[in-house]
């Protein structure tokens, strides 16, 4: 695996800026090698009660990838799993190098719902696909989908797969609806993004589902009702252009 | 279980590699969990003949032994007799949440030795394992993606109280960080021992460091699968 990562905001956004431009020029003399690459992107929440935050879908090279296990995450995916807003994250992929594209649903995809979203890059070369989004009735859960090719598939044709559930490790996993931004956190501040690391330790990891207060959680806010199993999603990446 | 098998057939066709079944090959465990420890892990490329268990049927004693305790000698003796290639132990003890060992491993005078077998112990559990068992090893050159599961031996009841390591014998072991991070004083969770290997059901725990029915924590000590990336990388 490659250590490439979503760079902090300072400085990094004005380099990769200079080097699009960069880019375009170098491309503006190898135009004959880069196409239009068009998916449509369809999530499906398999959730009992989880809503999805508004889904953050990224066409990138495979050198990029949203987060990685076991390594700390950007500031960008710590504020998608902690309040759902994914706008700070696609801001950092519209200033990397290594992304072509970044598009966010248009809300949240509820249990049980569906939601297509249509993604596309000028590109040549590789194109992976990946999407963020938070399970939002939890401290830190995120759902996603990392570095799928999606070059290879032909126009028409559809991949499929079901998505499993990661802690982003930034978040101590009270389950108090102070904490929690989603609709069960009744009666609660409903805090989203807070920039303080107090989980077990400051990693991305796949999450070990919710305790709730049905199960002895005194401070939870959530019931057996929010709990989960892998998958979390389905997903299908249809190729239109 | 496989992240990688859409890839592995495309690896194939393009290097045309039919004939060849040896591989130069690395193997690295990661530990995917929020709070849990694997114990020495044993990381074997065997023969297709062989498995260390068959999930539906009752474990072998030294399944037994390596689920109950972290014993992993009598399954690589086992392996041993079958002219395996093991490269065990690679974190040189326990494997903690979130870190990786690698193992190297290299089958050119093995050529039967076509498939990966990983376990370990889980703890803290009574009888809980990480299994890859018998994964088909690639031997296109490339980087190979795989996610394993937690498995129940199904030798002990999963009383999840501290106790002994020896197979048979109730409880888990708890060595340091186990020790560290165990309530004590559970009264045990009611239940039998199932009797066949299969998909662990997770522990309870409970969020009582000195009673309840259970020593293991329940807001840091569950899982949900997979608990582990396998990623084999063949020269």
């Amino acid at each position: 695996m490659t250590n490439s990562k979503l760079f902090s905001r300072s400085g990094w956004r004005l380099i990769g800026m200079g080097l699009i431009s960069l880019g375009l020029v170098a491309c503006g003399s190898d135009s004959d090698t880069e196409s239009t690459y068009e998916y449509e992107v369809t999530i499906t929440n398999l959730t009992a009660a989880q809503p999805f935050s508004p889904v953050a879908v990224v066409l990138h090279k495979e050198n990029w990838q949203a987060f990685e296990l076991g390594e700390s995450v950007s500031e960008g995916v710590e504020m998608i799993a902690e309040s759902g807003d994914n706008s700070l994250f696609l801001q950092d992929v519209a200033s990397n190098e290594d992304a072509y594209s970044g598009v966010s649903g248009a809300g949240i995809v509820g249990p049980g719902g569906s939601e297509t979203i249509s993604v596309e890059a000028q590109a040549s070369g590789t194109i992976s696909l990946s999407l963020v989004s938070m399970l939002v009735n939890t401290n830190d859960a995120l759902t996603a989908l990392q570095t799928v090719n999606v070059s290879s598939l032909d126009v028409g044709d559809a991949m499929s797969y079901r998505l499993r559930t990661y802690d982003a490790g930034t978040e101590a996993n009270s389950e108090s609806a102070d904490t929690i931004p989603g609709p069960a956190a009744v009666g609660g501040l409903r805090e989203g993004f807070n920039s303080e690391r107090d989980d077990v330790r400051d990693e991305a990891y796949v999450h070990a589902g919710v305790v709730t207060q049905d199960d002895g959680l005194a401070t939870s806010t959530l019931t057996q009702a929010h709990r989960w199993d892998n998958p979390a999603a389905a997903v299908t990446i249809r190729r239109i252009q | 279980m496989k992240l990688g098998t859409k890839l592995i057939p495309a690896l194939i066709l393009a290097s045309g590699a039919t004939a060849s079944v040896a591989a130069d090959f690395d193997v690295t465990i990661q530990n995917l969990t929020r709070g849990t420890y694997f114990t020495p892990l044993l990381v074997a490329a065997h023969p297709s003949s062989a498995s260390l268990f068959s999930s539906g049927e009752a474990a072998s004693a030294n399944l037994q032994a390596m689920a109950e305790g972290g014993d992993i000698s009598g399954l690589a003796s086992d392996l041993d007799a079958l002219g395996a290639t093991q490269s065990n132990n690679p974190a040189a003890g326990l494997l903690g949440p979130g870190a990786s060992a690698t193992a190297s491993l290299n089958t050119d005078s093995a050529e039967a030795n076509t498939l990966l077998s990983i376990v370990g112990m889980i703890l803290p559990t009574n009888d809980g394992f990480v299994a890859a068992n018998g994964i088909e090893i690639p031997t296109a050159p490339g980087e190979y993606s795989y996610y394993l599961n937690a498995y129940d031996a199904g030798t002990e009841a999963n009383d999840e109280i501290r106790g002994s390591g020896a197979p048979g014998e109730a409880g888990y072991p708890a060595p340091g960080p186990i020790d560290a991070a165990s309530g004590t004083g559970g009264t045990g969770v009611a239940a039998t021992v199932e009797g066949y290997v299969h998909i662990h059901r997770g522990v309870l725990g409970d969020t009582d460091a000195t009673g309840g029915l259970s020593d293991i924590d329940s807001t840091l000590h569950r899982w949900l699968n997979p608990v582990a990336k396998v990623t084999i990388t063949v020269r």
